[in-house]
């Protein structure tokens, strides 16, 4: 292939302790594709992508966004960069609302003296933006923009947390496990937003075990394996259950989808 | 194409599927549920409540003896030093944290303002500012300590409350400086024990400034992002990290602005008591009494949630029991009692409110 991965990782390296969660990881996302990511549970599919997003720093190797490296320090950098992440644990603070949650860290304040002088937060603009997003996404059965989160469900938390990505990811989009907790109307509309995102040419990193989801939706599949790429599949050439026996060791990988 | 995806396409059905947005009945919940939710968005409820009430208590028992201007602005006057430091303490303690050392810093404080007047000559407006700077340098060494070093608050403010106390004592020698001299060759540090009368009611500077502090921080708290940064770091400091909140940053800005806030309670002791002594009882009691008032007043110890308002009127109702039993020539001792009983209601409460979530 010529061109570029958008969003890359070479021999990536983390720790904790004596458990080594990254293994020399490899890690390719390309332009305006969709990349599921599939593996058994604490493969290092989490850590894979926090250390792309920034959230943990890798103990060794070397993440590239356009082929030019980066070194996150904070998912801040990585914000600023374009790349949004809907975490596992979801990243919400339960006792504020869902208006201060979808904007965290990026208010928006008042227009004029108010907000420059007073730091004033316009309300009203994040409220009207955050129901939006939210309806979007077929989450109507939200009825209060300023409910706080605690009082949502687990499934309508997950929700507000794949639309507040998807309402500010310009580049890259990183979704681990969003429709873990999801209905089955929910987890459509979930699938569909992802559909609609590559459609606006953003690609979208789609960790989930939910294989007839990722085998309908996925470009690529990146399966991982003991905290590295064991390899990379095309979905048209392979069944579910073919992934399922590479990602839990039952069957070797196919050579020519071994990266090299 | 796989042959096994989709077996039995249950998907399908999804097109009928209902559009309508799902209406709940609010009454369902009936009256006890209400109120919980109710007191779970406006958490400083409560103590407005009991503040209330407990003035027309007072007030219908002692009649005008309490229920009058003089009396009520006594109340102010006397709740400033606590009220000011209440306020430092919320702040802390809506990170998930808590501050030991509030009240020694305080004391410190107005101890640099009156010797660095008195030892060194410097003029009173600039001692004032000094104090505060170092405040606010204090108050970001346990910041620091808290945010980058990782220590639990609780630790590194106890060992703050010792240091900032013993330093208190050498620093001054254990010499008081007396009103009399602060009046005639430095009453500019006396400045918020200004009083002025207005219809029977006396403010000072001082209470003007805590009324005036705890409306700029509970606008602070409510209406700016920096706000909602401390809430969600007092929350879920994990959380908030991942979803792009600067939480050092965060942590420090409150420990720093909580060093000068204790700074500026020591600025309004001196107002109150004219004279500058390491050894009021602020120094070792004020942490508790922070505490006190930040708890009655329904913020929870558990960080992310309460006001700073509340913590206000936590304040006033210490003042109001403490005012109400003298004058109603009861034993002190039954202040503490029904305080010591406002403490673990206002805890029990803030668990049941907390229910609404689970
Ligand atoms: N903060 C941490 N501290 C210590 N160990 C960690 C930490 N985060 C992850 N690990 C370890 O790293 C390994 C990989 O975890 P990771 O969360 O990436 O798995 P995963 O592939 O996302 O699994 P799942 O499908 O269950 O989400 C696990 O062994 C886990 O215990
Ligand atoms: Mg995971």
């Amino acid at each position: 292939m010529t061109t570029e991965p958008i969003l890359s990782g070479r021999g990536l390296i983390k720790r904790f302790g004596k458990v080594t969660a990254l293994d020399s990881c490899d890690f390719d996302l390309m332009p305006g594709e969709i990349l599921a990511v599939i593996g058994d549970n604490g493969a290092g599919k989490s850590v894979m992508i926090k250390t792309l997003s920034g959230a943990l720093q890798p103990d060794g190797g070397q993440v590239y966004v356009e082929g030019k490296p980066v070194n996150f320090q904070s998912p801040i950098d990585a914000r600023e960069a374009g790349i949004e992440t809907v975490y596992q644990t979801l990243a919400m603070s339960p006792a504020l609302s869902i208006a201060d949650n979808m904007f965290m860290g990026r208010e928006i304040r008042k227009p004029g003296l108010v907000g420059q002088w007073f730091r004033k937060l316009d309300r009203p603009a994040m409220e009207t933006f955050a129901r939006e997003k939210l309806s979007e996404l077929g989450l109507l059965t939200i009825q209060n923009i300023n409910q706080a989160v605690e009082t949502l469900s687990g499934g309508q938390r997950q929700g507000v947390a794949v639309a507040r990505a998807a309402a500010f990811g310009s580049k890259v989009i990183i979704l681990d496990e969003p429709t873990a907790a999801l209905g089955v109307k929910e987890s459509r509309k979930v699938l569909e937003l992802i559909l609609d995102v590559r459609s606006r040419g953003i690609p979208i990193i789609l960790i989930s075990h939910n294989m007839p989801h990722v085998f309908e939706v996925a470009d690529r599949i990146h399966i991982h394996r003991l905290g590295r790429r064991l390899c990379v599949v095309d979905p048209k050439d392979y069944t579910m259950s073919d992934a399922v026996a590479f990602m839990t060791g039952a069957k070797e990988p196919p050579s020519e989808a071994v990266p090299a | 194409m796989p042959t096994d995806r989709n077996a039995d396409n249950y998907e399908s059905v999804l097109t009928g599927a209902s559009k309508d947005v799902a209406s709940f009945e609010g009454e369902e919940k009936g009256f006890v549920g209400r109120l919980q939710e109710m007191l779970h968005a406006t958490p400083s409820l409560v103590p407005l409540i009991v503040l209330v009430a407990a003035i027309i208590i007072f007030g219908i028992a002692l009649g005008s003896k309490f229920f009058s201007p003089f009396a009520l602005t006594l109340i102010l006057q006397q709740v400033q030093i606590v009220g000011v430091l209440a306020a430092a303490q919320s702040l802390v303690i809506l990170t998930a944290g808590i501050d030991l050392s509030v009240g020694a810093l305080a004391v410190l404080s107005s101890v640099i303002m009156g010797q660095f007047t008195f030892r060194y000559g410097i003029p009173p407006a600039v001692s004032v500012m000094l104090g505060l700077t170092i405040g606010t340098a204090i108050g970001a060494i346990s910041g620091w300590l808290v945010s980058r070093v990782k220590l639990p608050p609780f630790i590194v403010t106890l060992g703050m409350w010792q240091i900032l106390l013993a330093a208190n004592y050498l620093y001054s020698r254990n010499e008081t400086i007396r009103s009399q001299d602060i009046e005639t060759e430095a009453a500019f540090l006396q400045l918020l024990g200004v009083k002025f009368q207005a219809g029977g009611a006396t403010f000072t500077l001082g209470v003007l400034l805590m009324v005036g502090l705890v409306a700029a921080l509970a606008y602070a708290l409510r209406s700016t992002a920096w706000g909602r940064h401390v809430y969600a770091v007092g929350d879920d400091p994990e959380a908030a990290e991942l979803a792009g909140v600067n939480v050092h940053r965060t942590l420090m800005s409150v420990y720093m602005l909580v060093g000068f806030i204790c700074a500026l309670t020591g600025w309004v002791m001196i107002g109150r008591f004219g004279s500058v002594s390491p050894a009021v009882s602020t120094g070792m009691m004020g942490n508790i009494q922070s505490i006190t008032a930040v708890v009655i007043g329904g913020i929870s110890l558990f960080g992310g949630r309460g006001s700073i308002v509340g913590a206000f009127f936590g304040a006033l109702i210490v003042g109001v029991f403490e005012l109400g039993l003298r004058m109603a020539g009861a034993n002190p001792q039954w202040t503490w009692l029904l305080i010591g009983a406002l403490i673990i209601g206002a805890v029990s409460l803030d668990q049941w409110i907390r229910k609404v979530s689970q």
